[in-house]
């Protein structure tokens, strides 16, 4: 999940009732399934709420580039480069579609990066964590983008109509990613002693900033319950989390790899696993900016924006000089 | 014939291999969201082509190695890339520089390799001129843009192509391997690419306003592998790595 702790109106779900003829037309095509597109009447709440869960997950896709960037120019065969390096491109390819999602919402996008880089927006917390090992490659397409399409799947369906394109798009890319991830770990888990090693180790290090991805319990917020009426957010994050590690540890047991969490049991009654709850105290840490690579990814975000300005500023100028040419001459 | 067809393809592979990670390096930190999806595109054709020529040299050499071998496992001495690859990426300006010259003269020598008497080679060529095409269109439209866009840039672009111009020259040297392969009909005199080359690269300078060095001269020692750049040790030892840590694995 790249979208974390968002806050809506914070006012609550208002009943039908309470709304004005135009509110109470919106939430009745929301409830029909209907799509909202850019033209359309929109309560303010809905607009700024989808600004920042949209922002907040193409940064993500954007910072995502560093953690797995990291590896390119050390993967180990010329395969495994091209993969990494087309996943990642990928990621960016998502940072723009979704940038352009939140554009029809009335927020540009050199906006958008301008609150990233001052730190106002954040990104998911999961990408605060430091690759260390090849395998580390495997366990952030398995087990990132794997937390990720569990929720990016169902938003696939979300109200806003540009939003759910791209999303619809951003899936059909995203089911590599995890492949390709799942890939390297068998190569790994079933390689030599310390591949096998860098393997677990891996596992270790990413399983609970996985878990961390869906955000706290939000079974009483106020933000998620207006979000899930509008349909931004269809499921609670609770739900998405059992969904994930129900779907992830017969995967770690088929790659002969531990869980590091002794209370990880399958319940019959429930259908479902029981699991250890992540350390929540460390992920608002990382939230507060004290994640083991926060301030590298800032640091690096920063100097690439700003290494980067005569470039923009070089394509700007001539793009001008261009027309001033084309109109002289007409 | 078959040791200086291997020597061939490897110049043909390792200039691939090392441009292709260079420009990798650029992964997520590019100027725009763009550039970083058009750099990785680049370095995607880089890296597929170098597959291609070097399993072919691989092949050719008929000892049992393939690209990730060849690729992996050689030492600087072994590298046959022309110095210009292996320079750093510098700032975005000299990255596109570096790519921009390269392009010009791999559009022309894949032209010619086309019409190669070595079927495998024609074809390789042929795939990979397709792509190549389209990086020159991109590398010359961003040369011009940033040649003729705000004095900054243009400064920068010309320190680019100072940097890196007396760097051209050796890509239209011809020696030994070169003669033989002429001989055979399998690739054509680099020398004879140079004109087309300079006519080009003047017509795209001057709507770049830019003003080519007066000086030709040319390092040289890349692609002999006689006497690389320093910069070419560092980029292996992060590149196989992995593979010589631990040589008994797959990956
Ligand atoms: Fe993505
Ligand atoms: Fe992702
Ligand atoms: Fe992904």
């Amino acid at each position: 999940m790249y979208a974390q702790m968002i806050k809506s109106t914070g006012k609550g779900v208002k009943s039908l009732d309470e709304m004005d003829p135009e509110e109470r037309a919106f939430q009745e095509r929301i409830n029909a399934g209907g799509k909202i597109e850019p033209k359309d009447w929109m309560p303010d709440g809905y607009r700024k709420t989808l600004i920042r869960q949209i922002g907040q997950h193409a940064h993500s896709e954007i910072v995502g580039q560093l953690p797995e960037g990291n590896w390119i120019t050390r993967a180990p065969t010329l395969e495994r480069k091209a993969i990494l390096l087309a996943k990642v491109q990928d990621e960016a390819g998502h940072g723009l579609y979704l940038y352009c999602a939140a554009e029809t919402l009335g927020v540009s996008r050199d906006q958008l990066t301008r609150d990233l880089l001052s730190g106002k927006m954040k990104y998911s917390s999961i990408f605060n964590y430091p690759t260390l090992t090849w395998a580390d490659m495997g366990a952030v397409g398995w087990l990132v983008d794997g937390a990720a399409i569990m929720n990016q799947v169902p938003l696939q369906r979300t109200s806003y109509g540009p939003y759910a394109r791209a999303m619809v798009r951003i899936c059909k890319e995203e089911s590599f990613h995890q492949r390709q991830g799942f890939d390297i770990m068998m190569k790994m888990a079933n390689g030599n002693e310390a591949q096998r090693k860098m393997a677990q180790d891996a596992l270790n290090r990413f399983w609970y900033p996985s878990l961390m991805m869906f955000g706290p319990s939000d079974k009483e917020s106020v933000h998620s319950a207006q979000s899930m009426a509008w349909k931004i957010k269809m499921n609670t994050n609770d739900e998405l989390r059992q969904k994930f590690v129900d779907q992830t540890a017969p995967q770690a047991a088929y790659l002969g790899l531990t869980i590091p969490d002794e209370h990880l049991e399958w319940n019959e009654e429930r259908g479902s696993y029981d699991f250890s709850e992540p350390d929540w105290e460390e992920f608002f840490d990382v939230l507060q900016g004290n994640g083991p690579c926060s301030v590298d990814r800032m640091e690096a975000r920063n100097k690439a924006w700003d290494d980067g300005r005569w470039v923009r500023e070089g394509l700007l100028a001539h793009a001008e000089k261009k027309r001033a040419r084309k109109m002289a001459a007409e | 014939m078959s040791e200086p067809l291997f020597e061939f393809l490897c110049r043909m592979g390792d200039n691939t291999l090392v441009l292709g990670h260079r420009v990798s390096e650029w992964c997520g930190v590019a100027p725009v969201l763009e550039e970083d999806i058009a750099l990785a595109n680049t370095a995607l054709d880089l890296i597929g082509q170098t597959t291609l020529w070097l399993n072919l040299a691989g092949e050719v050499e008929g000892k049992g190695r393939d690209a990730d071998a060849l690729a992996f496992r050689r030492d600087v001495w072994e590298f046959r890339n022309v110095l210009l690859v292996e320079q750093p990426n510098g700032d975005f300006g000299q990255t596109m520089m570096r790519q921009f010259l390269f392009d010009l003269w791999h559009k022309g020598m894949l032209t010619a390799l086309q019409d190669s008497s070595h079927d495998q080679i024609a074809a390789i060529a042929e795939k990979s001129l397709k792509e190549v095409t389209y990086h020159l269109e991109r590398t010359t439209d961003t040369v011009v843009g940033l040649g003729d866009g705000t004095d900054e840039s243009h400064d920068r672009m010309q320190n680019a192509l100072d940097r890196l111009y007396p760097f051209v020259g050796e890509m239209f040297v011809s020696d030994a391997i070169d003669t033989a392969m002429m001989a055979e009909g399998i690739a054509p005199d680099p020398a004879d690419l140079r004109p087309a080359f300079d006519a080009r690269l003047d017509e795209v300078l001057s709507d770049a306003t830019l003003i080519r060095p007066t000086s030709d001269f040319a390092h040289k020692g890349g692609k002999s592998g006689q006497r690389h750049s320093e910069h070419l040790g560092h980029m292996l030892s992060q590149m196989q790595w992995l593979q010589r840590a631990y040589p008994d694995a797959t990956w």
